[in-house]
C-alpha cells in the first residue's frame, strides 16, 4: 500500500484530464458494454477534452454526440443501463443536468429500490460541478448537496489524478447509478501518479475518505478543489502551530462518517469546507454527524466554511468573496483553535 | 420505397373490408370532435393517400407518410364477406388468445375497483377499461425479450407482457410476493424475466427510457456482434405527454439513430381533466412523425384486429432496422383518470359513444360472425379467467406484507455502497475489507 500521496516513489506525473480521459479509454477497451455519451464528447473531443481521442478509437457508436437534449438522452441513458449496456453519461456542467435531473433521480436513483432488484442501472453521469472562472450564477451552481441526500445515488468527488482515476474506475464498473462530480478548474491540475494507480485495474473504494495529512489540533474536511485550498491553509496553520488533519472526503454518498468521527475524535474540533451554498450543504450534515456521534469530544462549536448565499455574481472581486479562500480557512481553524479558552474561563 | 407498409396491404384482400365509405363514419359525431380525424375513417388506402394524411415533403425516401385505419373490420355493417370465405385477420387461436388478453385486462382491473373500494389497495391506482384493444393488440406479438415500457397505468402492460395476475395483484396490495416485492406499487411495475422496464409516474419519463432500450437492441447488434438481436421495444404513453418535450427529443433521435422502437399514442382524449384538445394546438398527433421523419399511423384503438395489423407492419419495420414509428390509437378510458377521480367533465354521451365500442364486445362480435369459435368456447375463457382473477385476489389476500428489514433493502445493486474491487469482486464481500479509518 502506497503512504502518502507517494511523492517520492511517483512513477510520474498526471493531470486530472489525462487521468480521467485514461480511465474512459482503459474502461471502454475492457468492456465493450462501456459507451459515452453527451454534447461534444465526440467530434470536439470534449466541452473541456476529457474524451480527447476517444472518437478516433472507438467511433462513433460508443462516443455518442447527442443534439442538446439532456432530459431525452440521459433517459436513454438510464433505459440503456435498465437493458444491459454500461453507459457514461456526461454533462456538459452539473448545471445543465438540472434539465435531466428528473431522470437522475427517478429513474435512475430509485428504480433498483422501486423494483425490487428486478431492474439494476449501472450507469455513470459526470462532468464538472461547481464554480469556474467568472461563469455567471447559472454556470457555478454545486450540486453535491442535492445528490448526496437522495438515496439510491453514489456521489463521488476526485481532487488529485489518483482520485480521478481510482473513483471513476470504481464508478464505471459500479452496478449502480453514481454520480461523479469533476471541478473545471481542477482539469489542468497535474498531480504525482504511483505505479499502482497507473494500473488498469485500480479502484478507489466507494465511500471511504482519505486523509492527506495528519494532524492532531483540528479536523478539516473538504473535497473537490477545496483540498487544495485545505491542505494549503494547514501550511500556513503549521507555521503558527496549530497542526491540521486534512479530510479528502472523495466521497459525498455515502458519506464516510467513521473516518471523519475518528479524526474529530482525536483533535476534538471540526471545520467543514464546501463551496457550494450554506444551507443544507454537506458541512451541515457532517456537522449533524459529529453532533450525533461524537458530541462528548468537540472542545470547540463546529464552523463550516461555504460559498456565500448568493446566486454567484460575475464581477471578479464580488466572485471572489463569494467563494471560501485560503485565508477564510486559516481563520476559522483557529476561531475553533482559540474558542475553548473562553469557554473554559467563564464556566 | 415509398410504402414502408405495403405489407400491410397484402394482407388486407380487397374483398374482406369495406368498400367506398368516405369521411368520418356516423358513428364519430359528437359535438365535442366533430373533425373528423377522430373515429376510423374505415378505409384502407391501397396507393393514393387523400392529401390531409399526406405527410409533409421529407427529404428521407422511406417511412415519410402516414397511412389511416388499415382495416375495417367491426365497423362494416353489411356483410359483404359473406358470399366466399374470407381471408380473416386471425386464426381461431389468434383470436382466442387475443380475446383471453383482453378479458384478462378487463376483469382484472374492475377486481382493481372493487379491492380499492374495499380497502385492500391504496394511493394512486389507475385503471385501463376500455383501452384493451391497444395493450394486446401490440403486446400479443412481442417476444419475451421484446421491451415494453409504460406510464402509471401500468396494470394491463405488465399482465399482457406476461407478469402473472398473482404478482401484480399482489404487488398493488404491497405485499411482499408482488412483482417489485411491494416496493413499487400500481404505478411502478417492473420485471426483469418479462422485459416490462416500468412503470412510471412522470408522464413522458418512459419514452426516453424505451428510446435507450432501443439504444441498446442497435448496439448489441452493431457493436457488440450480437447479430440476431433484433429486440424491439414499445413505449406507451397518452395524448397529454404529446406535448411534453421529452417526446419530441426523442422522436428526433429515435428517427436520427434509426432506433427499433414504436412510438404508441393511446389517445383517450383526457389528460386527467384536460382535454386533448384544449391542450394540444393540432391535436392530431400522428402528424408529429413525419415532422422528425418516420412514419406517423393513425388507428382505431378500440378494434384489436386494426391495432394488430398497424403493429405488425411498425413492430417489423423496427425488426428489420427501418427504423421507428409513432402509432396514435384512438382510444377512450371508460374509468376516471384514477380511483380518486370523479370523473365529472367528460360527456355522457361521449362515455356512451364509446361504450359502444367497448372492444371486448367487438372481437367477439367478429369470432362469433366469422365462427372462429363458440359461444361456449368463449364463455369458458371468461369463467376462467374469472378464476384466475379470484385466485389472484386469494393469494395476494394470503400473502404476508414485506418484513421490517426489508425497509433498508434494493437501494443499491451492490450490497453495502462500497462499489467493485480491483478483482472484480463487491468489496463488502472481501472479509479483509472493514469500515473503519481511511487508507492513508
Amino acid at each position: 500500500m502506497m503512504r502518502f500521496q507517494g511523492y517520492t516513489t511517483a512513477a510520474k506525473e498526471m493531470t486530472v484530464r489525462e487521468a480521467l480521459n485514461s480511465v474512459l479509454d482503459e474502461e471502454m477497451s475492457a468492456d465493450p458494454r462501456v459507451f459515452l455519451m453527451g454534447e461534444e464528447v465526440g467530434e470536439y473531443q470534449g466541452a473541456y477534452k476529457v474524451s480527447k481521442g476517444l472518437l478516433q478509437k472507438f467511433g462513433p457508436e460508443r462516443v455518442v454526440d447527442t443534439p442538446i437534449t439532456e432530459a431525452g438522452f440521459t433517459g436513454i441513458g438510464v433505459g440503456a443501463a435498465y437493458y444491459g449496456l454500461r453507459p457514461v453519461v456526461e454533462f456538459m456542467t452539473f448545471n445543465f443536468a438540472m434539465q435531466a435531473i428528473d431522470h437522475i433521480i427517478n429513474s435512475a436513483a430509485k428504480t433498483n429500490y422501486m423494483s425490487a432488484g428486478n431492474i439494476s442501472v449501472p450507469i455513470v453521469f459526470r462532468g464538472p460541478n461547481g464554480a469556474a472562472a467568472g461563469v455567471g450564477a447559472q454556470h457555478s451552481h454545486c450540486y453535491a448537496a442535492w445528490y448526496g441526500s437522495c438515496p439510491g445515488l453514489k456521489v463521488l468527488v476526485p481532487y488529485s489524478s489518483e482520485d480521478a482515476r481510482g473513483l471513476l474506475k470504481a464508478a464505471i464498473r459500479d452496478p449502480d447509478p453514481v454520480v461523479f462530480l469533476e471541478n473545471e478548474l481542477m482539469y489542468g491540475e497535474r498531480f504525482p501518479v504511483s505505479a499502482e494507480a497507473l494500473d488498469s485495474s485500480f479502484c478507489l473504494p466507494i465511500g471511504k475518505a482519505k486523509i492527506e495529512r495528519e494532524g492532531k489540533d483540528v479536523t478539516i474536511t473538504a473535497f473537490s478543489k477545496m483540498v487544495g485550498l485545505s491542505l494549503e491553509a494547514a501550511e500556513i496553520l503549521a507555521k503558527e502551530g496549530i497542526s491540521a488533519e486534512v479530510i479528502n472526503l472523495r466521497s459525498i454518498r455515502p458519506l464516510d462518517r467513521s473516518t471523519i468521527n475518528a479524526s474529530v475524535r482525536k483533535t476534538n474540533r471540526l471545520v467543514t469546507v464546501e463551496e457550494g451554498f450554506p444551507q443544507h450543504g454537506v458541512g451541515a450534515e457532517i456537522g449533524m454527524s459529529i453532533v450525533e456521534d461524537s458530541f462528548g469530544y468537540l472542545d470547540a462549536p463546529i464552523e463550516r466554511i461555504t460559498g456565500a448565499d448568493v446566486p454567484m455574481p460575475y464581477a471578479a472581486n464580488l466572485e471572489r468573496m463569494a467563494l471560501p479562500q485560503i485565508e477564510d480557512i486559516v481563520r476559522a481553524a483557529k476561531r475553533v483553535c482559540y474558542r475553548s479558552v473562553p469557554m473554559a474561563a467563564t464556566a | 420505397m415509398s410504402a414502408a407498409f405495403s405489407s400491410v396491404r397484402a394482407v388486407c384482400h380487397p374483398g374482406s373490408f369495406a368498400g367506398e365509405k368516405r369521411g368520418p363514419p356516423a358513428t364519430a359525431a359528437s359535438g365535442k370532435f366533430a373533425s373528423g380525424f377522430l373515429g376510423s375513417s374505415g378505409k384502407v388506402w391501397f396507393g393514393a393517400l387523400p392529401a390531409y394524411v399526406r405527410a409533409a415533403p421529407s427529404a428521407r425516401r422511406r417511412g415519410s407518410f402516414s397511412v389511416v385505419a388499415v382495416s375495417d373490420v367491426v365497423k362494416e355493417k353489411k356483410p359483404k364477406r359473406s358470399s366466399s370465405p374470407p381471408d380473416l385477420l386471425v386464426t381461431k387461436e389468434e383470436g382466442l388468445e387475443l380475446y383471453e388478453d383482453m378479458v384478462l385486462g378487463r376483469t382484472f382491473e374492475d377486481m382493481c375497483a372493487q379491492m380499492y373500494y374495499r380497502g385492500k389497495m391504496f394511493g394512486f391506482v389507475h385503471l385501463y377499461n376500455g383501452q384493451e384493444a391497444v395493450s394486446t393488440g401490440f403486446i400479443k406479438l412481442l417476444k419475451q425479450e421484446d421491451c415494453v415500457v409504460s406510464t402509471y397505468r401500468d396494470h394491463v402492460h405488465a399482465l399482457s407482457k406476461g407478469v402473472s395476475s398473482r404478482a401484480v395483484m399482489s404487488e398493488l396490495f404491497g405485499k411482499t410476493t408482488g412483482c417489485c416485492r411491494g416496493q413499487g406499487g400500481s404505478m411502478h411495475m417492473f420485471s426483469k424475466e418479462h422485459n416490462l422496464l416500468g412503470g412510471f409516474a412522470f408522464i413522458g419519463e418512459g419514452i426516453p427510457i424505451a428510446t435507450g432500450a432501443a439504444f441498446t437492441s442497435k448496439y448489441r447488434r452493431e457493436v457488440l456482434k450480437e447479430a440476431d438481436c433484433d429486440h424491439v421495444t414499445v413505449a406507451f404513453f397518452g395524448d397529454g405527454t404529446c406535448n411534453n418535450g421529452q417526446f419530441y427529443e426523442c422522436l428526433n433521435m429515435a428517427a436520427l439513430w434509426k432506433l427499433p422502437i414504436v412510438f404508441v399514442v393511446e389517445n383517450n382524449l383526457w389528460a386527467i381533466g384536460m382535454s386533448h384538445l384544449r391542450a394540444t394546438s393540432d391535436p392530431q398527433i400522428w402528424k408529429k412523425g413525419p415532422a422528425f421523419g418516420m412514419p406517423g399511423v393513425h388507428v382505431d384503438g378500440m378494434d384489436v384486429l386494426k391495432v394488430r395489423e398497424v403493429a405488425k407492419e411498425a413492430i417489423g419495420r423496427a425488426r428489420r432496422g427501418e427504423g421507428p414509428t409513432l402509432v396514435e390509437c384512438e382510444t377512450y378510458r371508460f374509468r376516471g383518470h384514477s380511483l380518486a377521480d370523479p370523473d365529472e367533465l367528460r360527456d355522457p354521451a361521449e362515455k356512451a359513444h364509446y361504450a359502444a365500442r367497448d372492444p371486448i364486445v367487438a372481437l367477439k362480435k367478429y369470432i362469433r360472425e366469422n365462427n372462429l369459435a363458440s359461444e361456449a368456447e368463449l364463455k369458458a375463457i371468461d369463467k376462467k379467467i374469472d378464476e384466475v382473477i379470484e385466485d389472484a385476489v386469494e393469494f395476494a389476500d394470503a400473502s404476508p406484507p414485506p418484513s421490517r428489514s426489508q425497509l433498508l433493502e434494493n437501494v443499491f445493486a451492490d450490497p453495502k455502497g462500497f462499489g467493485i474491487g480491483p478483482d472484480g469482486r463487491y468489496r463488502c464481500e472481501d472479509p479483509k475489507f472493514t469500515e473503519g479509518t481511511a487508507h492513508v
